[in-house]
């Protein structure tokens, strides 16, 4: 049997994998952790960063931000543990802090965690990720409780359905980590382009008014990749979204390729 | 600001004036119309991706402990058993331990840094400070506190990996939702039993403000890493003490169990008081999920509860047993007159500590270990031989000793006159106090508020104060 493939291959090759725990200096990519709560974010996150926040069995358990780091193919990752939510549409404060950081601190990827064993639920969570932002994976985790209540997940389908890709996984047994750590870097380095789906919307009105909105916020912040959500937030009039364009926030977002400014801003909007 | 940002600020403005337009031509309901399409989206997509083999055995054994555990008959009789029983293990198993711990860390090598010491000619002050204020303190923090952690932490953590906790909210919420409180406050309870700071970070996912403040100002009401083990000592050593050894760790561990489900009660009561008063408004709804069980990982449930837990608590401990232990043996030794400080503060403020059942050591212990209320009962039982001035038990005044036997704790509380009362009372006084500082400067930093933070601060201690009156007047009505 010819191993030498596999040794070459970036899958096969875990010690490719550094954790690199809390030191985080000098990162190239922003990776964000977002899921339903209880579905094993902190797990993946004590993984592949080599930290050990605490783990527990019931939802709620992150409320604020985790950050680790670890290193993987020569490329640098902050990683950050966001507190569970079951939607991005509502306002209490945990639920703010993972959308405000999937918007303005605009991570290279978001890795949605979902339970196998609820994925419907789980889905509407993903979906919602996909409207803000497109460099998604989905660590469809949980695996082996899918097994042991006898359920099976195509992720092939699943994959082709989201356009983004899906690793299956069973965090507790760091299974399936060396795949979702090669979708990370290739969305990462753009590799794999995703293609993901957006709900159709089923109101005329609405679209018509979310189209025409998006253009003058694209003409406004070009370089935005989600004006289309942020007139959705607008015609919903939600405060932070409105703050953000009346004092410019969005524009200092995209204006700017100093790293260091940005990095301001996330901390600021985030520390509220 | 020049002319260009001008422009630039309205043409910002005139995006958020055709969105406040736009909304009424769309309507108010586009919301839910969105959410809905979103979920029947995922719906959609789920029904294509997900096969069910064998739908009858799904949840199967989830559902058929969730009858029993969450059930109206069982959920709290089995809630207060598994605590139980969690204390006496944490009790029986403690006792051997400790008393392992003591003879090396105390009865070998204090000695030795005794003999060490006077052999190199240190002064008798420097001695006195660091061998039997310093060392012995952290000697004595270690051996009483590091075994029932290494027991309590593990079963605790096993029992929250388990997922059990969340069934205790569950159980719970329903009290909660009566007292005019948020269902979600079970949650930051439980959490709470972990730790207070963590417990009123938590209450973040409580949505209206309200709520939340009633959350954070009774999230003290349950005891926390550095009071269980607190409770536990207290109750083995001076409520087990007082029945026959072989009834010592159940009542004990009852006793720790009584005062727990006094601080739930408590929480409970003060919600509804608060809600009723400063505080009103109405309930709002909200639904809590159950996680399914997941077999608990042994050795990393060891680990971490060892690590984060155990560890880092004792260390806690340590860092302010120290100079603690440094400031006890200064006010045993600095005389005024023929009295030692601590003495003379222990003479003043006995007639006070009495009125509230404890004395006048307790309230000198409970004032040097403020820092950390996690030392108070080294600090007692230091204090307690230095002002009852006995010779034989315990090394002299200012030196913090061990109890290796039941009978050697007796003798030593009866001189220092204390009884059953006192027992229960510390007890109650060490679920009613001030948060410890981290907690409160967590309390400051979610709720941004002095006045809250102080309510939480200074609310407990009055009560504190109030109960511990009460009971020792309603004591002494019917002992006299």
């Amino acid at each position: 049997m010819n191993t030498h493939n596999c040794e070459t291959c970036p899958v096969h090759n875990v010690s490719n994998l550094t954790k690199l725990g809390i030191n985080m200096e000098n990162f190239d990519y922003v990776v964000a952790l977002a899921g339903n709560p209880n579905t094993g974010k902190s797990t993946v996150f004590n993984n592949l960063t080599g930290l050990r926040q605490h783990t527990g069995n019931w939802p709620g358990k992150t409320v604020t931000r985790a950050e680790g780091g670890f290193q993987f193919n020569n490329s640098k990752y902050k990683l950050v543990d966001l507190p569970g939510t079951y939607s991005l549409l509502s306002t209490s404060t945990d639920e703010e802090v993972a959308r405000d950081f999937i918007l303005f601190g605009q991570p290279d990827v978001t890795v949605v965690v979902v339970d196998a064993t609820r994925l419907e639920r789980n889905l509407n969570l993903v979906l919602q990720v996909l409207e803000i932002t497109d460099r998604v994976v989905v660590c469809l985790n949980l695996m082996d409780e899918a097994r042991r209540h006898n359920l099976s997940v195509d992720e092939r389908t699943l994959m082709k359905e989201l356009g983004v890709p899906v690793v299956p996984a069973a965090a507790r047994q760091k299974e399936g980590m060396d795949n979702l750590l090669k979708y990370i870097d290739e969305v990462a380095t753009g590799k794999f382009v995703c293609k993901p789906f957006r709900t159709k919307n089923k109101l005329k009105d609405l679209s018509r008014a979310v189209s025409s909105l998006s253009k003058m916020i694209d003409k406004e912040f070009p370089g935005l990749p989600n004006s289309r959500w942020v007139a959705l937030r607008l015609l919903e009039g939600d405060q932070k979204i409105i703050d953000a364009i009346r004092d410019d926030e969005l524009g200092k977002l995209t204006r700017t390729g100093d790293k260091k400014e940005e990095e301001v801003f996330i901390e600021e909007s985030l520390n509220e | 600001m020049n002319k260009n940002e001008t422009i630039n600020s309205s043409s910002r403005e005139a995006i958020i004036a055709s969105a406040n337009s736009m909304r009424w031509e769309v309507g108010e309901d586009f919301h839910d119309t969105l959410m809905e399409s979103i979920y029947s989206d995922a719906a959609e997509i789920a029904a294509k991706t997900v096969t069910k083999t064998d739908e009858k055995q799904i949840y199967h054994w989830d559902q058929k402990i969730d009858r029993i555990v969450t059930s109206k008959l069982l959920g709290f009789p089995i809630m207060f058993l598994l605590l139980a029983l969690v204390f006496w293990l944490t009790v029986e198993g403690a006792n051997v331990p400790s008393a392992f711990l003591a003879s090396i860390l105390i009865d070998t090598i204090h000695p030795i840094l005794k003999s060490a010491s006077a052999g190199i000619g240190v002064p008798w002050w420097i001695d006195g400070v660091l061998i039997d204020g310093a060392y012995l303190a952290m000697a004595w923090v270690i051996s009483v506190m590091l075994p029932p952690m290494a027991i309590f932490f593990p079963l605790f953590t096993l029992l929250e990996d388990f997922g059990y906790l969340p069934r205790v909210a569950f159980n719970m919420d329903n009290l909660f939702r009566r007292a005019g409180a948020h269902g979600k406050q079970a949650l930051t309870m439980s959490m709470g039993f972990g730790c207070n700071a963590a417990g009123v970070i938590a209450t973040r996912i409580i949505d209206s403000p309200r709520e939340r403040i009633i959350a954070i100002i009774t999230n003290n009401f349950s005891l926390c890493n550095g009071r269980w083990p607190t409770q536990i000592l207290i109750a083995s050593i001076f409520i087990g003490a007082v029945v026959p050894s072989h009834l010592a760790g159940l009542v004990s561990a009852g006793a720790v169990v009584a005062i727990a489900l006094f601080g739930i009660f408590l929480s409970l009561v003060v919600s509804w008081g608060l809600s009723k008063s400063v505080l009103k408004g109405e309930v709002s709804a909200f639904s809590l999920e159950l996680p399914p069980y997941r077999p608990p990982r042994i050795l990393q449930t060891l680990y971490t509860s060892l690590i984060d837990r155990t560890i880092f608590v004792l260390w806690r401990a340590i860092v302010f047993a120290v100079p603690a232990g440094i400031v006890i043996w200064l006010v045993g030794n600095i005389y005024i007159g023929d009295l030692s400080i601590g003495e003379h503060f222990i003479n003043w403020s006995n007639p006070f500590g009495l009125l509230l059942g404890l004395n006048g050591v307790i309230l000198l212990a409970y004032i040097i270990a403020i820092p950390a209320n996690e030392i108070v009962i080294p600090t007692i039982l230091m204090l307690t031989v230095m002002s009852a001035g006995m010779v034989g038990v315990g090394e002299g005044s200012g030196v913090m000793f061990e109890l290796d036997s039941a009978a050697d704790t007796a003798k030593i509380l009866e001189a220092g006159g204390w009884t059953l009362l006192t027992g229960i009372n510390l007890m109650l006084f060490s679920l009613l106090h001030n948060p410890c500082s981290t907690t409160i400067y967590t309390i400051y930093k979610e709720t941004k508020s002095a006045k809250w933070t102080l309510i939480s601060t200074l609310l407990p201690v009055a009560m504190g104060f109030a109960l511990t009156f009460l009971v020792a007047q309603i004591w002494y009505l019917f002992a006299a």
